[in-house]
C-alpha cells in the first residue's frame, strides 16, 4: 500500500516535472510546478513531516507560485519560440542527462548502508510541537536572521518594482 | 491480477533516486529553455528536490533538523522568488523581452 | 466495521448534507435579502419558493455551455474545477459533533482529524486562489483579466490577517486539531460561564475573532469586498465568459467556502458544539424550547396571515417545528441530534451574518479594500497576536 502510494506518487512529480521543462507557455509550466509541489507534499506526509507538508502548500504552492503565476498574466508572456539547437541535441539531451543522474543514484544507492523502509507513521518528529520546540531553542538564531531576510527582499522587491514618478 | 514484486514498504533509496530525477530535471531546464521565467522555475524545481533529500534523510536518522532546514530553505526561497520576480519585471520593462538570449548587451 | 465502509457512508452523509446546504443556503440568502429590502423574494416555485433551487439547477445544467472560440481551452475548462475542488475538499478536516455510538459503531462525527487540521484549511484557501486567476487569464477578456487578478490580489491579501486572527485562539489552546481545540472549549468559568475562544482567560479573543470575520468576508469574495465580480463594476469579473455548468461550479465554489469559513470560525472561537451553559441547567432544552417557540410563532401566524395561503403552510411548518421538539427530547438521539444542533445554530448565525451584511452593506472601492487590508486588518492582527502572546508569557506556569 505504501510502495503503491510512492509509486503513484512519484509517476506524477516526474511526468510533472518532465512538463515542466517540456511545456512552451511559462504558465503550463508553473501549474505543473504547482503538480509537483502537491505530490512532494503527500510524500512528505508519508516521511512523517506533517509541517513540512502543510507549509510546501501554504507556502510554496500557496503563495510563491501564486506570484509566479500573478507575473506571467501581468506580463503576458508568450509562448516560447522554437529553439535553436540541432533536433539531435534537443530530443537527446534530457533522456540521457536522467539517465546519467539514475546510474550515478543507483550505485550511491548501493554503496550505502541498507536504510530503514518508509512508512506512514514511521517518524513522529515531523510535528509542528517537534518542530517548533526545536526552531525557538536550538535553530533560533537562524531563525531571527531569516526574517530579516525577508524584511530585506520585501524592502528589495518594492523598490525594484516601483513605477518611476519622473 | 498478479501480485507485482514490490517491496511492502518503500526502501529510502527510492526517494533519493526521485529526488536526483526531478534535480536533473530542473538543471535540464534551467540549461534548455531560453524565457526567463521557465528557468526561474526550473530553479525552484531543483530547491524542491532539495527539500525531498533533506527530508528523506531526516527521516533515516530519526532527528528533526531536516525538517528544519527544508523550512528554512522553503522561507529563502520565497524570498528570492520576491525578488527575482521584480528583477524579471523591470528587465521586462527596459527590454520588452524575457528571452535571456536577447539581454546580452554586456557581451564583447 | 471496516474502516473504509465507514468512511465511505460518512463521505456520502457529509456530502449529501452539503450540497443540499448549499442549493438551500441560496434560497434563504434570497428570502432574507427580500425580506430586509421590504419585498418577498421567490415565492412561484413550489410553496415560498423552496423548490427554486431545483429551478435554478435544472435551468443551469440545461443551458448551452459555451465554448468560446478565444479561450485557452485547458485552463477555461480547468479552472472551475480547482476552484470547486478545493471549496469542496475543506469539508473533511471539519468535524460536526463529538465520538457518538450509532447502532453499535463507534465513530466521531466528522471524516477525520489532522493534526494539523488548521494548516489544512490555511493550505487550500491558499490553493483556491488559483481557480479564480486561471478563470480570469484563461478568459481572454480584458474584464476577465482583471476581474480574476483583483480578486486573486484581494484573496492572498487578506490570507494574512486571517492567519494572524488564527494564530492568537492556537496560542491559548496549544494545539492544531479541530477536535482537540473544541475540548479545550467545553469547560465552563464559575460553573456556567462558557470557556469559549472569545471569552478564554488570559485574553478573550474577542478583536480576533472580527479580525477573522473580516478578512473570511474578504477571502470568499463577498459583500462589501466583492468588487472583483459584481455585476456593473467589470461586467461580471472573473466568471464572465462561463455559462450554464462551470458557471454554477463557481457559485457552488463561493458557497461551499462560506460555509467552509463559517464552520471554521465556529469551531475557533465559538466552541464548535458546546452548549453556553452547562446540561445541568437544562441546556439539553434549549433545541426543544426553541423549536416550541417558533411552532407558537406560525400557528400565531396563521391565524392572522399575511397572505392567503399562509393559512395552509404556516400551520404545516408549526407542526413541523412541533415534531422536531419533540424529536429533541428523546434521549436515545440526544447525543448525536444536540451537538448537531449547536454547531448548526451557531454556523447558521454566522452565514446569517454574510448574508445579512450583503444586503446592508455598500462595497469597498478596490483602493480602499487593499487599503484597508494591508494598513488597518494586518497591523491590528499583530497586535492582537503580541497582546495575548504576552498574556499567555505573564500567566504561564
Amino acid at each position: 500500500m505504501n510502495t503503491i502510494l510512492f509509486l503513484i506518487l512519484a509517476v506524477v512529480a516526474v511526468g510533472c516535472g518532465i512538463n515542466v521543462i517540456l511545456q512552451t507557455h511559462p504558465i503550463s509550466s508553473a501549474l505543473s510546478l504547482v503538480g509537483v509541489m502537491g505530490a512532494l507534499a503527500v510524500l512528505y506526509l508519508q516521511l512523517g513531516g506533517e509541517f513540512i507538508a502543510a507549509a510546501q502548500l501554504i507556502v510554496y504552492a500557496g503563495a510563491v507560485m501564486v506570484l509566479f503565476v500573478f507575473v506571467i498574466m501581468l506580463l503576458n508572456a508568450g509562448k516560447e519560440q522554437k529553439s535553436r539547437a540541432r533536433i539531435w541535441v534537443r530530443w537527446a539531451g534530457p533522456p540521457l542527462l536522467l539517465l546519467f543522474v539514475g546510474a550515478v543514484a543507483y550505485v550511491l544507492e548501493a554503496a550505502l548502508p541498507p536504510s530503514p523502509p518508509v512508512r506512514f507513521g514511521g517518524f513522529d518528529g515531523g510535528t509542528v510541537k517537534a518542530i517548533g520546540e526545536r526552531l525557538f531553542t536550538e535553530y533560533l538564531l537562524p531563525f531571527e536572521v531569516t526574517s530579516l531576510l525577508i524584511l530585506i527582499a520585501i524592502a528589495g522587491a518594492i523598490v525594484l518594482a516601483r513605477k518611476e514618478i519622473d | 491480477m498478479p501480485a507485482l514484486p514490490l517491496p511492502a514498504e518503500t526502501p529510502l533509496a527510492w526517494y533519493l533516486v526521485l529526488s536526483a530525477v526531478l534535480f536533473a530535471l530542473g538543471v535540464a531546464g534551467f540549461l534548455f529553455r531560453r524565457n526567463i521565467i521557465t528557468v526561474f522555475i526550473s530553479i525552484e524545481l531543483m530547491l524542491n528536490a532539495v527539500n525531498l533529500s533533506f527530508v528523506s534523510f531526516s527521516y533515516k536518522l530519526k532527528q528533526s533538523d531536516g525538517h528544519i532546514f527544508s523550512f528554512f530553505v522553503m522561507v529563502v526561497a520565497a524570498a528570492e522568488a520576491a525578488v527575482g520576480l521584480a528583477i524579471i519585471l523591470t528587465v521586462f520593462k527596459n527590454r520588452q523581452t524575457l528571452e535571456i538570449d536577447e539581454v546580452s548587451s554586456l557581451k564583447n | 466495521m471496516n474502516f473504509f465502509v465507514l468512511t465511505l457512508i460518512k463521505v456520502a452523509v457529509i456530502a449529501f448534507v452539503l450540497l443540499t446546504t448549499l442549493a438551500y443556503l441560496q434560497w434563504i440568502e434570497r428570502k432574507v435579502i427580500a425580506h430586509v429590502q421590504l419585498r418577498v423574494g421567490p415565492r412561484r416555485v413550489g410553496p415560498h419558493g423552496l423548490l427554486q433551487p431545483l429551478a435554478d439547477v435544472v435551468k443551469l445544467i440545461t443551458k448551452e455551455g459555451l465554448l468560446p472560440s478565444h479561450v485557452s481551452v485547458v485552463f477555461y475548462l480547468l479552472a472551475p474545477f480547482i476552484a470547486v475542488m478545493f471549496a469542496l475538499i475543506s469539508i473533511a478536516v471539519i468535524p460536526f459533533g463529538p465520538v457518538i455510538d450509532v447502532a453499535g459503531v463507534r465513530t466521531e462525527m466528522g471524516l477525520t482529524d489532522l493534526g494539523i487540521g488548521v494548516l489544512f484549511i490555511l493550505a487550500i484557501s491558499g490553493l483556491g486562489v488559483y481557480g479564480v486567476a486561471l478563470a480570469g487569464w484563461s478568459s481572454n477578456n480584458k474584464y476577465s483579466l482583471l476581474g480574476g487578478l483583483r480578486s486573486s490580489a484581494q484573496m492572498l491579501s487578506y490570507e494574512l490577517p486571517m492567519a494572524l486572527a488564527i494564530t492568537a485562539p492556537l496560542l491559548l489552546m496549544n494545539t492544531l486539531s479541530f477536535r482537540e481545540l473544541v475540548a479545550k472549549q467545553s469547560f465552563y468559568y464559575f460553573g456556567f460561564l462558557p470557556n469559549w475562544a472569545i471569552f478564554h482567560c488570559p485574553f478573550p479573543q474577542i478583536v480576533a475573532f472580527l479580525v477573522f470575520l473580516v478578512a473570511s468576508f474578504a477571502e470568499t469574495n463577498r459583500v462589501p469586498f466583492d468588487l472583483p465580480e459584481a455585476e456593473g463594476e467589470l461586467v461580471a469579473g472573473f466568471h464572465t465568459e462561463y455559462s450554464s455548468m462551470k458557471f454554477a461550479s463557481f457559485f457552488m465554489a463561493e458557497y461551499a467556502n462560506m460555509v467552509t469559513v463559517s464552520c471554521v470560525a465556529t469551531l475557533l472561537f465559538l466552541g464548535g458544539w458546546t452548549p453556553p451553559f452547562p446540561a445541568e441547567y437544562g441546556s439539553k432544552f434549549i433545541p426543544s424550547i426553541v423549536h416550541a417557540a417558533a411552532a407558537l410563532l406560525c400557528f400565531y401566524h396563521a391565524a392572522n396571515p399575511a397572505r392567503p395561503f399562509d393559512r395552509i403552510t404556516l400551520p404545516v411548518v408549526g407542526v413541523v417545528s412541533l415534531g422536531i421538539a419533540g424529536v429533541f427530547l428523546i434521549p436515545a438521539v440526544q447525543p448525536i441530534l444536540l451537538p448537531l444542533f449547536w454547531f448548526g445554530a451557531k454556523t447558521g448565525a454566522i452565514l446569517f451574518l454574510f448574508i445579512w451584511v450583503r444586503a446592508t452593506l455598500p462595497r469597498f472601492r478596490y483602493d480602499q479594500l487593499m487599503r484597508f487590508a494591508w494598513l488597518f486588518l494586518f497591523p491590528l492582527g499583530m497586535l492582537n497576536l503580541l497582546a495575548t502572546s504576552l498574556a499567555v508569557a505573564l500567566t504561564a506556569k
